[in-house]
């Protein structure tokens, strides 16, 4: 069992939507879960469906979001103070020094982030290329396990199979309690896969298709 | 935010000519758009917190969509798109467009204070 998971992902709404059933799963068997959120998802384009933030009242409402979602999954939250979509534009080894910081105070035995170049978003890819740098920083015996969540269409094809696939369906409700926090994002997303007004059901049943399985690369020093 | 209306927009835009402003001014279609449609591209971009002065501002549009023209000593700012806007915190001014989703895709922001970054 592990002793103390830190999952490190850029946006309010990456942990519910990535690993909300993985989170579930050890808090369930009281493993404690460390949430560190890069940024406050300032520059999304997800305002509500029907409308209710905008560009300036976005970051104070997703993180009211993100401190829910946090409840709702039961996991203690720190967040980074980095900005959306310049994560990439940050020094590497400053954000990998910064991350390194934080974990080597908490000594989780798992680390769960994006996989660098798989993660779609360049933030993902930014932050999931610094979570990575910050564990290789360490002394080698001092290193967590690193899971690394590949989200490409590509991925399995240039990767292979992922070593850590979760299935998560059993207790898929607390997962979609979470991602129904993020108000502001979750419509948006939802509204892609599903074009038209299916009944809630079949909503739910779509979510378990794309959702069901949270799955990562075991990433080697 | 709520639906533009002309009048009320056209004044405040007023208000600001000859000031020394901040501006944010952005499209985006997402950052996903390449992976959910291996054809669309990723186009983005913004300007947050350009400090500029304009000496002629207008709006102009159908009732669905405006277009917002700023004329600087020597260029221009110019958004299209705009359907809804809001004044926050007193005194800035937000346009913004938003698809049938509520997602934004263009944004004109004009205060004499600068945005927060």
């Amino acid at each position: 069992m592990e002793k103390h998971v830190v999952v490190i992902y850029p946006h309010p709404d990456d942990e519910s939507f990535g690993a909300a059933g993985t989170i579930a799963k050890f808090r369930e068997q009281g493993v404690p879960v460390t949430y560190l959120c890069g940024t406050l998802g300032e520059m999304g384009r997800n305002m509500g469906n029907p409308t209710f933030a905008n560009r300036e009242t976005l970051p104070e409402i997703r993180k009211k979001e993100l401190i829910e979602a946090c409840k709702v999954l039961d996991m203690e939250l720190v967040m980074l103070g980095y900005r959306d979509k310049t994560l990439e534009y940050e020094d590497r080894n400053e954000v990998a020094v910064h991350l390194k910081g934080i974990i080597e105070e908490i000594e989780p035995s798992l680390v769960i982030t994006h996989y660098p170049e798989h993660g779609v978003h360049p933030d993902h890819n930014a932050l999931g290329a610094a979570a990575v740098e910050a564990v290789r920083l360490m002394e080698p015996e001092k290193r967590p396990t690193v899971w690394a969540q590949a989200i490409t269409n590509t991925h399995i094809e240039e990767l292979g199979k992922p070593e850590v696939i979760n299935d998560v369906r059993d207790n898929f409700d607390k997962k979609m309690d979470a991602i129904l926090c993020h108000q502001s994002q979750a419509n948006g997303v939802i509204r892609s896969w599903n074009q038209s007004e299916g009944l809630d059901n079949d909503l739910k049943e779509e979510a378990k298709k794309r959702l069901g399985y949270e799955s990562f690369y075991i990433w080697k020093y | 935010m709520k639906p533009i209306e002309l009048d009320k927009v056209q004044e405040k835009l007023e208000s600001f000519i000859d000031k020394d402003v901040y501006v944010h001014l952005e499209t985006t279609n997402g950052a996903y758009a390449s992976h959910v449609n291996a054809k669309a591209y990723n186009v983005g971009v913004y300007i947050r917190n350009a400090k500029v002065r304009f000496n002629q501002a207008k709006i102009v549009g159908d009732g669905k969509s405006y277009r917002a023209g700023l004329k600087m000593e020597i260029g221009w700012i110019y958004a299209e798109g705009l359907t809804d806007w809001e004044i926050f915190e007193g005194e800035k001014l937000l346009m913004a467009g938003h698809d049938r989703e509520g997602r934004l895709m263009v944004a004109l922001q004009i205060s004499e204070t600068p945005f927060n970054y």
